[in-house]
């Protein structure tokens, strides 16, 4: 811990966490550019940088800013959404398997957006079906757990629990769709950042600029002594049930915004904290350094969807899903190593 | 009742001391001869619910048939009801019986060998990887029929066994444990799926009819197919009653009883393989059947595997049965897939045991 002294401010940092932010938001940047400039139609890096400061033909401004530069930018804000849910998540259950996928978020989410899609329902009223599942079963997860206070493993298993009654309830809805609609659904279900544009980027951006501050600036140090227990938060002046509401809703309307913008994408939350976790190796939620490691796992997750197969593009739920879940398996096998599950 | 809470937390609680199966002659039956006879009775209570539900299944769909139509439907090859009762009816019922018998008996096997109540082969991530062969089958060879995939199925299922029992910590696996590594392979297996079902519009059509898990598209050919791979396992099953009955003593207990704790885990993956296998491949994942029903029938027989595998195997297909009869009342003139039925009805089983069980609290 270091501190940055001015005559009228200072700032507390780690040399290792900045490095490492610094690290993240250059990888980010990189493969940004990278992803602008693949496609049918090539773009060098050079150009892409030069179109993306103003400059360039008019035809690579059409391709860069208004076709490729949409899904690249709710890539990063979707990642940073969903790793910054995870981190507060985790933090809040002192567990790192506690995340928004294995609560049963993302499957309510669906189930929501399924519903809209059965009905035959607009885009609008997918991003809206899929906010409200996500909440609601948020609220339903938390009241099902609750028993004298939330504790790690029951939350958990009760979300798996919820996940296995919705995916059931989804597989019904699937069948009651039009084959069209099911195919669309199925995209959505997987998540998928094709075809974006700037109005699914709106929300997004205004999503995050309200609630990133309230648990990053609101919530972060008081999550800091959470960590540490109920009792020792209590007696440090920490409002623990009023940080712990506040967190939660954040981060539950957090999930389900990424959700409605790209789907229910898999894993990122619960990777992307565990990664920045070990990349600055410090203690308590680092929520900004899981942000930066969601964009860089999303956007790069996403360029690899786009080629992995030639000709085919994936979605990049997919992609997230099978890395995330070999991750989780490797996760268990090194807890169980270290005698901590 | 503390002996029941017990028993939900801990699926091997020891089994009972072995009984004198005969009463002392001349006097009357001791307690643990009339508890023997309490239980065939209860066995043979069951054995009526199942025919039962049987009947009704057969009765109950888009055209209801009373208990004589049906009568003249299965004798009488003259019968106007003779094709709706042989073609669907029949076959859909009785596969209904063997996958849910093969459901109710992997759930009590897994239960047993990983030492956890929680075990249930949907839970455990086993349906989806033989929903990841099955699907893999269609989308690369183009196989659509169910002899062309059982195979795959069986695979799947096989390697998804055994690395949820790895994973999970094999013989040291705890419920969070194996239920993680359960939630893992569901994820990423179903991520596979869903890449294949989105490439490929054949597969989609296939498959999102195929993974809720239905009954509807038995026919006798099915049943006839499934049919070795479950006897298989379930003789299997049976016959690895009394050395997992030792191994949840204890390894070495059970090493001290003469079994040989390697391979009676090795069987008993192989028994819940070619059950839940066989299971999937012919109607699709289905959750929570193989949970629900070994958890209640503990309440009734203790955890003695003698019998608590006989009650799942009678007790299973009634609950299947029920939910797809339930499934084609309550939706009628469609159907309900038995597979969101005991999903719906399952799960909140499932939550209801994670409040009672202490081992969660933690």
């Amino acid at each position: 811990m270091r501190v940055l002294r001015t005559t009228a401010l200072s700032v507390r940092y780690r040399p290792r966490a900045l490095a490492a932010s610094i690290a993240c938001v250059l990888l980010a940047f990189a493969a940004m550019v990278v992803t602008l400039g693949s496609g049918d139609y090539r773009i060098p890096p050079g150009e892409v940088l030069r179109t993306l400061a103003g400059g360039g033909s008019m035809a690579d401004h059409f391709i860069v800013v208004q076709l490729r530069l949409p899904r690249v930018v709710t890539a990063l804000l979707v990642g940073a959404a969903l790793a910054l849910a995870g981190a507060a998540f985790q933090s809040l259950v002192r567990n790192p398997l506690g995340s928004p996928d294995m609560l049963g978020f993302t499957e309510g989410a669906a189930t929501g957006a399924l519903v809209v899609v059965v009905a035959g329902g607009s885009s609008l009223a997918l991003a809206c079906g899929a906010v409200a599942g996500g909440v609601a079963t948020g609220v339903g997860v938390y009241v099902l757990a609750w028993r004298r206070g939330v504790h790690g493993y029951r939350l958990i298993l009760v979300g798996i629990g919820v996940s296995a009654i919705l995916s059931g309830v989804n597989g019904y809805l699937m069948t009651k769709a039009q084959l069209m609609d099911a195919a669309r659904a199925m995209l959505w279900l997987t998540g998928s950042l094709d075809g974006r544009g700037w109005s699914d980027v709106v929300p997004l951006v205004v999503a995050m600029a309200v609630l990133a501050p309230v648990v990053i600036v609101g919530c972060g140090r008081a999550l800091h002594v959470i960590e540490m227990g109920d009792d020792v938060a209590r007696a440090l002046g920490v409002p623990v049930e009023r940080v712990r509401l506040a967190t939660l809703a954040a981060a539950v309307l957090l999930t389900s915004f990424a959700a409605a913008a790209a789907g229910p994408v898999s894993f990122v939350a619960l990777t992307a904290p565990q990664l920045a976790r070990r990349l600055t190796r410090a203690p308590g939620p680092n929520l900004i350094p899981s942000m930066l490691v969601g964009a860089v796992l999303l956007t790069c997750a996403d360029l690899v969807a786009q080629h992995a197969i030639p000709g085919r593009q994936l979605p990049v739920g997919v992609v997230t899903g099978l890395l995330g879940g070999g991750y989780l398996i490797w996760l268990l096998a090194a807890g169980r190593k270290a005698g901590r599950i | 009742m503390p002996s029941n809470r017990s028993l939900v937390l801990s699926a091997t609680a020891p089994p009972q001391a072995p009984e004198a199966a005969v009463p002392t002659p001349g006097g009357p039956p001791g307690p643990a001869a009339r508890r023997t006879l309490n239980r065939g009775a209860g066995l043979a209570v069951a054995a009526v619910l199942l025919l039962a539900v049987l009947v009704l299944s057969i009765c109950f769909g888009a055209k209801s048939l009373s208990p004589g139509q049906v009568w003249h439907g299965l004798a009488d090859s003259g019968s106007p009801y003779y094709t709706v009762v042989h073609r669907m009816r029949l076959p859909r019922t009785l596969l209904g019986l063997i996958v849910g018998l093969a459901l109710g008996l992997a759930g009590a096997v897994m239960q047993a060998l990983t030492r956890n109540p929680l075990a249930d082969p949907g839970l455990l991530g086993i349906n989806a990887g033989a929903s990841a062969a099955v699907v893999t089958s269609i989308w690369l060879f183009g196989i659509g029929t169910f002899e062309g995939y059982i195979w795959f199925a069986l695979g799947g299922a096989a390697i998804a066994t055994t690395a949820g029992y790895l994973v999970g910590g094999g013989r040291s696996a705890t419920p969070v444990r194996l239920a993680l590594a359960g939630a893992a392979l569901n994820a990423t297996l179903f991520s596979f799926v869903s890449a294949a079902m989105l490439l490929d519009s054949a597969s989609l059509e296939a498959m999102r009819f195929w993974t809720v898990g239905s009954l509807a598209d038995a026919t006798s050919s099915t049943v006839v197919r499934v049919l070795p791979f479950v006897a298989v396992g379930l003789v299997l099953a049976l016959v690895l009653a009394r050395p997992l009955n030792a191994l949840a003593l204890g390894e070495d207990s059970a090493r001290a009883l003469g079994s040989r704790p390697t391979a009676v885990r090795a069987a008993a993956i192989v028994a819940v393989t070619l059950l839940c296998g066989a299971a999937t491949a012919a109607c699709g994942p289905i959750v929570f059947v193989g949970l629900m029903v070994p958890h209640v029938v503990r309440t009734i027989t203790g955890p003695d595997l003698r019998w608590l595998l006989p009650y799942c195997a009678v007790l299973a297909p009634v609950v299947l049965l029920g939910a797809d009869v339930l499934g084609r009342v309550l939706a009628r003139p469609g159907e309900i897939q038995v597979g969101v039925v005991t999903s719906v009805i399952g799960g909140p089983v499932f939550l209801y045991f994670l409040r009672r069980a202490k081992a969660v609290r933690a």
